[in-house]
Order: structure tokens, then C-alpha cells, then sequence
């Protein structure tokens, strides 16, 4: 059924921190390793070693450079699945009800045998959250490791997302976000969780931590200002060539001063 | 977005099969026998072909039937509905005319009535996408309408109507371009949006997430269509709307009212083509591209 539920019981989530995560892409590859022979059809690859490689991602890490008005540009990585919408447009825009929310804990899913492959899901999502296999044709996108959260043949540490529990610098985090007494909800409050365009009214669940501040270097030692400068005019070759240089007509450019 | 032949095709011809349909059901030409055999026949080959055509984009068409089950949430569902409910209530109505002589009003009208519906529903599976700001405002469903109406009365030799309805849609078509040129930038949704990080500063796409393309990219990034944009709208507008005035307006003779309608297709092609071509997804902005 493609209507959303009302509410769920739970609200079951990532919580994605981009101050530690180092751009590492071992939950992509812990995340198509789990999927690829569990819930479905598998992730397909195309001309894997060819000249032209492409495949299906549950999960994708881009990085961005951000340019802060005053000081060096920051790199971040940003790892993104999908984010299990509480107002989940990839679901109500669904012909067959292939695409579902689940009430009991508020994943979306798709049930491959009812996907027809039109895509309309995919256009629907703004993340880039469900890409359509090419071998398969049917709409592929992130379990939540629906497979792995509940399954009691494993052992109770692994009973969570393959990319969580991959991580190894500890970025991502699991559990329910509809229960603000819940470890990732007080991390989510603490840090200043997100949502990603939020202006799309989609209600995302999973959410985001933003970097930590940068720190700035202070002057550490309160005699420097009174110091001599060490580096002094050079001489020798070096002094002549640069006196030589700056009787050139024309500016010097690229030096400091 | 990437403008797959399969959809332009579907949204094209089955905008004029269901164009020339909803003038059929309102008595539009009064023919009976042979030459209104001849009217449907054409209306049923652009709007079932059309439909066939879209079924090539599905990656699993023979669980096409499916998709009439979710008409509560889904307009791609509710399409499916009004098609099939207008192609079986036209149906009937040109079985009435074809053989008996008879023009069923009532029966005709609902058929009509889905017709036009169905038209409405395609307009709204892209209307309704916020995330392509392009499509997602009011004029998006005139646009097909419109279209879908013009189409028809040309396919229907309902020359007063066709003009008329050449030089409302145009000017609808123009407004579409215009506004639409601005719909990106005032959806709000930018990289410091998708990423969160414009607290922090301006924010480049540094790296992507693989270094060759995927689904998404060949899916939504497209800047081919872009580039050439108002050429093709120029053609557009000439082939799809000046051209056949011109031709209908000259001495009434079948062959001008072939060019007209020729022209016409030609034109309509190329505006849809741009439809999707020039549309911007918001997912490219991850990419740093749009
Ligand atoms: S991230 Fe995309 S695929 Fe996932 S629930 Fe939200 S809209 Fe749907
Ligand atoms: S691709 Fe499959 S899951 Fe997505 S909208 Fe179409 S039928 Fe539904
Ligand atoms: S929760 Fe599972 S399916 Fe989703 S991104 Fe992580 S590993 Fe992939």
C-alpha cells in the first residue's frame, strides 16, 4: 500500500557524523557486500573492469570542500543512503505498492516481485537514494539491514546495519530517533543533528551531525612579538640574484612579500 | 532528466490520441460509418500506441497490471485508471457511431470527460515532483492540456477551435519557458540545502563517489538539452504553432491541413523533448552539477 502511515511505532534510522567520518568508503563496500546475497535481487555491477564501470550503491560517499569566509578550506566526506522518510515521496508516487513504509518501525521498502522498474520513485526521491539495477530492473535502495537488525542467528553485536557496524572511525550510528531517550536521539540533540533539504517537506529520519568547530592557532608564547626575526636578508648568491631580479623591470609576483 | 525516447513518444502521441478522443466523444466531426471508423481509428492508434511506448521504459512490463492497484496515492496508478476507462467508454461510444449511426451523448461526454482526464493525470506525475522544480508548478498541467486539446481539434478538422486553441497554447507554452527558467533558483534548494554545510562556507563538489558514472547521473544529469535551449524553442514555437496557423488560415485545402497537422507534431515533439531536457533535477547538486 502506498499510503504513508500515519505515524510508526518506531522510527528507526542513521545518524551520520561529519566531523569523524573519514572518507574511507568501507561502509559502501560493507553495504553492497551484505546486500548483494541477502534481502533481493543483487547489486549489479557493469563492465566492472572495463573501460566504462558502473553499478548499483546502496550507499554512496561524495566529498565536498567548503570555503569558509575567513581561513583554509575544510574537506568533508559525506556518506548518504537513504534517509527513510517520514513523509516518504518515493512511496505515495509508487503505481503497483511495490514501495512501502513499514508502521511497526518506519522503514521503506521495496518488494521486488510487485516493482515494475518504471523509476518514478527514484525521480521522486531528492537524495539520490534508489537506483534501479540494471541486470535486475527492479528498484533497489537501503534496507535499513532489515535482514541483520532483527535476525537472531546473529550474534547480538552484529544485529545492526552492516555500514554501522564496518565504520571504523565510529561515523555512523543506528537506532530509534522516534524515542528521544535513545542514544542517537541525545547525540542527534547534543550535536545539532539536520536534515538534508529540509524545504522538500520530506521529514527525513535519519539525520546529520556538522563538523565540529576548527580550532584556530593561537600565539603560544608571549615573548614572541620581542624576539629578533631569524630569517634575515639572505646574502651570498641568493642575496645578490634576488637584489638582481628586483632591478628587472616588472613586478616579482608569486613571492610573499 | 534524461530525455528517454520511450517517454516522449508515450506523453506526445497519447496527448494526441486523447486529444482527438475527447473531440470525437463531444460529436466532433459528425461522422458516421466508414469515415468516422476512420477518425477512431487514428485517435486509438496514437493513444494505445503511445501507451505501448511507455511500457518499453518499464523494466518489468509484464507486471504492468500492477499498477492500477494504488490509484489512492499514485498518479502514475490513476493515469492507468482514466486510460483504460477511456479507451473502453470511447470504445462503445464509436462502435455506436461506426455501426448503428447513432450519436450516445451521454456515453460519449463520460468518454470525453476520461479523455481529457487521462491527459490530466500524465501532467500531474511530473507536476507533482518537487523534486524537479521545473515541472513542479501550476502551469505544468495547462501546458499538457492545452496541448492535448490543440492536437485534437487539428486531428479532428475543427479548424476555428485549432486555431484558436494554436494561439492560447503558445502563449501558454511561452509562459511555461519563462517561468520555468526561474524555478530552480526559487525552490530554495541549493548545495548548502542537500549538504547541510552552508554554515561553514560555499560548498564545491570535491570528489564523487566513484570515479565513473551510475544510475543517477545518466538518469538526471543532462546539459546537452541545455545548451541548444533556445534554438530549439524557436523551433518549437514556429513548427508547433506558427507554421500551422499560417496553414489553416490559407484557403481551405486538405493538403494545407496536413501540413498544419504535420508541422504541428513536429513542433509538439520538440517542446516535449525539452520538457525533459532542459528540466534540472535537485539530486544534481550532489554532483555539484545540475
Ligand atoms: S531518502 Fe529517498 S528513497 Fe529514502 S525514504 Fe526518503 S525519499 Fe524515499
Ligand atoms: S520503480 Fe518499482 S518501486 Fe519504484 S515506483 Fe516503479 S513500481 Fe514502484
Ligand atoms: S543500513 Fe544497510 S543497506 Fe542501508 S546503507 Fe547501511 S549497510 Fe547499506
Amino acid at each position: 500500500m502506498t499510503t504513508l502511515p500515519t505515524s510508526t511505532q518506531k522510527k528507526l534510522g542513521l545518524v551520520i557524523d561529519l566531523d569523524t567520518c573519514v572518507g574511507c568508503h568501507a561502509c559502501v563496500v560493507s553495504c553492497k557486500g551484505w546486500n548483494t546475497e541477502n534481502y533481493g535481487a543483487p547489486l549489479s555491477d557493469q563492465k566492472p573492469y572495463g573501460g566504462d564501470p558502473s553499478g548499483t550503491f546502496l550507499n554512496r560517499v561524495h566529498s565536498y570542500e567548503v570555503q569558509p569566509d575567513e581561513g583554509a578550506a575544510q574537506l568533508i566526506h559525506f556518506p548518504k543512503s537513504c534517509l527513510h522518510c517520514e513523509d516518504a515521496p518515493c512511496v505515495t508516487v509508487c503505481p503497483t505498492g511495490a514501495s512501502y513504509k513499514r508502521v511497526e518501525d518506519g522503514i521503506v521498502l521495496v518488494n521486488e516481485q510487485d516493482c515494475i522498474g518504471c523509476g518514478l520513485c527514484a525521480w521522486a526521491c531528492p537524495y539520490g537514494a534508489r537506483e534501479m539495477d540494471a541486470a535486475e530492473k527492479v528498484m533497489k535502495k537501503c534496507t535499513l539491514c532489515v535482514d541483520r537488525i532483527y535476525n537472531e542467528n546473529l550474534p547480538e553485536e552484529d544485529r545492526q546495519p552492516a555500514c554501522v557496524r564496518t565504520c571504523p572511525s565510529g561515523a555512523r550510528h543506528f537506532g530509534d530517533l522516534g524515542d528521544e531517550n535513545s542514544d542517537v536521539s541525545i547525540l542527534v540533540a547534543e550535536r545539532g543533528g539536520f536534515d538534508l533539504m529540509p524545504e522538500m517537506g520530506t521529514k527525513p529520519v535519519n539525520q546529520y551531525l556538522p563538523p565540529r568547530p576548527k580550532d584556530t592557532m593561537e600565539e603560544f608564547d608571549i615573548l614572541a612579538p620581542y624576539l629578533e626575526p631569524v630569517a634575515k636578508d639572505a646574502g651570498g648568491f641568493l642575496g645578490w640574484l634576488d637584489k638582481a631580479l628586483d632591478k628587472l623591470p616588472g613586478n616579482s609576483a608569486g613571492g610573499a612579500n | 532528466m534524461h530525455p528517454a525516447p520511450s517517454i516522449i513518444l508515450f506523453t506526445t502521441l497519447s496527448g494526441f490520441g486523447f486529444g482527438l478522443l475527447t473531440f470525437l466523444g463531444l460529436g466532433m466531426p459528425n461522422y458516421t460509418g466508414f469515415i468516422a471508423f476512420v477518425f477512431f481509428a487514428i485517435a486509438y492508434v496514437l493513444a494505445v500506441g503511445g501507451l505501448l511506448f511507455s511500457t518499453f521504459h518499464l523494466g518489468h512490463p509484464e507486471r504492468a497490471l500492477k499498477a492500477f492497484s494504488q490509484w489512492r496515492s499514485s498518479w502514475l496508478s490513476r493515469e492507468g485508471i482514466c486510460a483504460v476507462g477511456a479507451l473502453i467508454v470511447m470504445a462503445i461510444y464509436g462502435v455506436g457511431r461506426v455501426f448503428f449511426a447513432q450519436h450516445w451523448g451521454i456515453i460519449g461526454g463520460i468518454g470525453a470527460i476520461l479523455s481529457l482526464l487521462t491527459v490530466y493525470t500524465t501532467s500531474m506525475i511530473y507536476a507533482q515532483l518537487k523534486t524537479v522544480p521545473r515541472w513542479n508548478m501550476p502551469l505544468t498541467s495547462p501546458l499538457f492540456m492545452a496541448l492535448a486539446i490543440t492536437g485534437g481539434a487539428l486531428l479532428a478538422a475543427q479548424v476555428k477551435i485549432a486555431i484558436f486553441m494554436l494561439i492560447f497554447s503558445a502563449i501558454i507554452q511561452v509562459a511555461y519557458w519563462v517561468m520555468g527558467d526561474g524555478r530552480l533558483a526559487a525552490s530554495g534548494t541549493n548545495m548548502e540545502t542537500a549538504t547541510g554545510l552552508g554554515h561553514i562556507g560555499k560548498v564545491k563538489a570535491f570528489e564523487p563517489p566513484h570515479t565513473g558514472t551510475n544510475y543517477l547521473m545518466r538518469e538526471f544529469i543532462h546539459v546537452v538539452g541545455r545548451k541548444h535551449a533556445m534554438k530549439l524553442r524557436t523551433i518549437a514555437l514556429v513548427l508547433g504553432f506558427v507554421l500551422p496557423v499560417i496553414f489553416l488560415l490559407l484557403p481551405f485545402g486538405h493538403i494545407f491541413a496536413l501540413f498544419a497537422v504535420l508541422c504541428h507534431i513536429a513542433g509538439i515533439f520538440t517542446s516535449r523533448w525539452l520538457f525533459f531536457a532542459q528540466a534540472e533535477h535537485v539530486v544534481g547538486l550532489y554532483y555539484g552539477k545540475r
